[in-house]
């Protein structure tokens, strides 16, 4: 058991760190959180200047460890997240690469690394929630292209968006997972309608789409027809695998922020608080060390990430949402219902983690079923 | 970094398994229950120390094994999963200190925390034993001893005693998804129940997050990170325990299952291993 990095990681990490101690302090002010326009500037900006500077392909070059690196020094130094660069980098990219075709692989990627151009995810509808394979989003063929009609829902992004991950029903008649394929959708065909979704943290996060027959020639479709939901699971794992990892980090900053300001406002001297930030310093520390843990894994065995990835995201996101009830409690009474405050709204937000990406409901179905091999249940309750 | 169990550290996980297997499975263990009066198994006592156990840290030109740390939290990891009885860790703790420890000739103990476990079967007792009074245990395999205060708690033993915590854990996980896969209930096994699945994932998730901080802490030794992993091996082995129990249904409530047995250890070792106040405050004052 080694928890040391190579000289080379290490000079990795030196040169990385030097280089966003120069560009940070250059960056423009973060735009609000409701400026889409703004948002996809700065983003694809900061996506550019990592482009730039060599880092651009970090989250899928890289050997894991270097990612793991990448993703701590920025986070520690107060670094832009990926943003709107989310599902590209992280979703649409990802996938791609490892099922794209040559030509797929070369229209695609080199955008999406250079932050030229914006990828949203059209997976969940609004009765296939959870139960993704019930999506009833139809696409017949005409000659070359799909046609499409149907409505997606908890696209974020949609509205700057260039390109759709879009799941598609293609044989109605096969079995639910089997039957769905999927595509590349540009954003700017005629037939899409995108409507802004206002959450329960007041922002407008997320969309609703609306596809009233959309053509996409077939060529944008990834992988073979009716084989998307297996394509899917490729995504998935990437999503549960490693899309989380940075935020532990930001986790760990955001701890300390909040024992200095408990300190500077003399909450700190009540011992049940001050010990609830230290058992939370146990857990993020952990889960920091379970990151290292799979990354080795991972690295050894040279694998997509597995459902290691369910274990992971099932601990962190109750752990995050217990972060911001403390949170509140630093804040006190009025503080705590302030939504200028930056951790009022990140309380907020942070409702949605244990439903996003999977419901922890679903994550323990996942966990006992193939990691634990416990029995399917029988009828209902999937 | 290669943050894995190396192939001398699995080939050693494998082989501490196998011994206690062989010399305390569950027929041992119940027998130990069922005796009128606790007692260390002086030949198993003899065993692990012919096995190195004891002198697993101490260095060779002592006549040790001459290895870290690390190594030894996968050895104890194993005592713990075993449920095996007696003051392992202060003897571990006393080898190469104390004549006939490391050898396990001679069985040591040490007051830790308010408790002085194994008083009286002890050969040595370490520190100041002079005030302790018998109290009557819950755990019916660790005769304790109340002290009127705290007894300091040495880093290495909190490391283990989350060792032990962390393997008793992974235990209880184990019985509790057998249970699970076996047992039917009208007319399916349970673990096709979504609230049985549930219990079982989230012992899951508890074993594998303080895996994670036990074995960095033996990498690091660092008094913080050896603070998280108290405080999550408490908590994978307690609730496990409990969530064990409750997916056993009545049958867990009865005195033959083994469940009670880690819920009642894990018990003691929570307290031996240092409070989990004073760890709290130790991670807060790092913040």
């Amino acid at each position: 058991m080694d928890l040391t990095y190579t000289d080379e990681e290490e000079g990795f990490r030196a040169r990385l760190r030097e280089w966003l101690g120069g560009v940070l302090p250059t960056l423009p002010p973060k735009p609000s959180p409701d400026d889409w326009p703004g948002r996809r500037a700065y983003d694809m900006g900061w996506q550019r200047r990592l482009y730039d500077a060599g880092y651009g392909e970090v989250h899928w070059d890289a050997s894991p460890t270097k990612r793991l690196i990448f993703l701590e020094e920025t986070e520690k130094a107060g670094a832009p997240y990926v943003g709107a660069n989310f599902v590209g980098l992280l979703h649409a990219g990802p996938t791609i690469a490892a099922e794209g075709s040559p030509g797929q692989r070369d229209r695609w990627l080199a955008p999406i690394l250079r932050g030229d151009e914006v990828w949203c995810q059209g997976f969940s509808e609004p009765d296939a929630g959870s139960d993704l394979a019930a999506l009833r989003t139809k696409a017949r063929r005409e000659g070359d292209e799909y046609v499409i009609s149907g409505s997606k829902i908890w696209t974020s992004h949609a509205e700057v968006a260039d390109w759709c991950e879009l799941l598609v029903r293609t044989d109605p008649s096969a079995p639910k997972h089997r039957g769905i394929s999927w595509l590349a959708m540009p954003m700017d065909a005629p037939g899409i309608t995108v409507r802004p979704l206002r959450t329960l943290a007041g922002s407008t996060e997320f969309a609703e789409m609306f596809l009233d027959d959309v053509r996409v020639p077939v060529g944008n479709r990834v992988g073979e027809e009716n084989d998307g939901w297996r394509v899917t699971m490729v995504t998935l794992s990437f999503e549960r695998g490693t899309a989380f990892v940075g935020e532990v980090v930001a986790c760990r900053r955001v701890l300390g922020e909040l024992a200095a300001h408990a300190k500077k406002t003399g909450r700190w001297d009540d011992a049940v608080l001050r010990r609830e930030l230290g058992l939370l310093s146990a857990e993020f520390g952990a889960l920091w060390r379970l990151t290292q843990w799979n990354v080795s894994e991972a690295q050894a065995t040279g694998g997509v990430p597995g459902v290691g990835g369910s274990v992971f995201k099932l601990r962190y996101s109750h752990a995050r949402q217990r972060l911001y009830e403390a949170a509140a409690r630093v804040l006190g009474g009025a503080g705590a219902l302030d939504t200028d405050q930056e951790w009022t709204l990140d309380r907020l937000s942070s409702l949605s983690y244990t439903i996003a990406a999977g419901t922890s409901q679903i994550q323990r179905n996942i966990v006992a079923e193939r990691i634990l091999g416990l029995p399917r249940s029988s009828k209902g309750g999937r | 970094m290669h943050f894995q169990l190396t192939e001398e550290q699995r080939a050693l996980r494998e082989g501490t398994r196998e011994l206690l297997a062989g010399r305390f499975g569950r027929d041992a263990l119940r027998a130990a229950v069922d005796a009128d009066t606790p007692a260390v198994d002086r030949g198993l006592w003899r065993e692990l120390g012919e096995a190195g156990l004891f002198s697993l840290c101490l260095p060779e030109s002592e006549g040790g094994v001459g290895l870290g740390l690390p190594d030894a939290v996968v050895v104890f990891e194993e005592v713990g999963r075993a449920l095996v009885p007696g003051p392992l860790v202060a003897t571990f703790l006393a080898a190469g200190e104390v004549p006939g420890a490391a050898a396990g000739e001679a069985v040591v103990t040490t007051p830790y925390g308010s408790l002085l476990p194994w008083r009286d079967d002890a050969n040595v007792v370490r520190g100041d034993a002079s005030r302790a009074r018998p109290i009557a245990s819950a755990d019916p395999l660790t005769p304790l001893h109340a002290l009127p205060g705290p007894a300091p708690v040495p880093l290495e033993a909190t490391l283990l005693y989350a060792a032990e915590q962390l393997g008793s854990a992974g235990r209880t996980l184990d019985m509790a998804v057998q249970h699970a896969r076996e047992r039917e209930q009208f007319g399916s096994p349970i673990g096709s129940f979504q609230a049985v699945k549930h219990l079982c994932a989230e012992m899951l998730v508890r074993v594998e997050v303080a895996r994670a901080a036990v074995y960095a802490a033996a990498v690091t030794a660092d008094p913080v990170e050896v603070a998280a992993a108290e405080l999550l091996a408490d908590e994978a082995a307690v609730q496990g325990a409990r969530d064990c129990l409750q997916v056993h249904g009545g049958m867990g409530f009865t005195w033959e299952a083994d469940v009670h047995l880690h819920l009642k250890r894990a018990w003691v070792r929570a307290e031996l291993g240092g409070s989990a106040r004073d760890a709290e405050e130790t991670l807060a004052a790092a913040l």
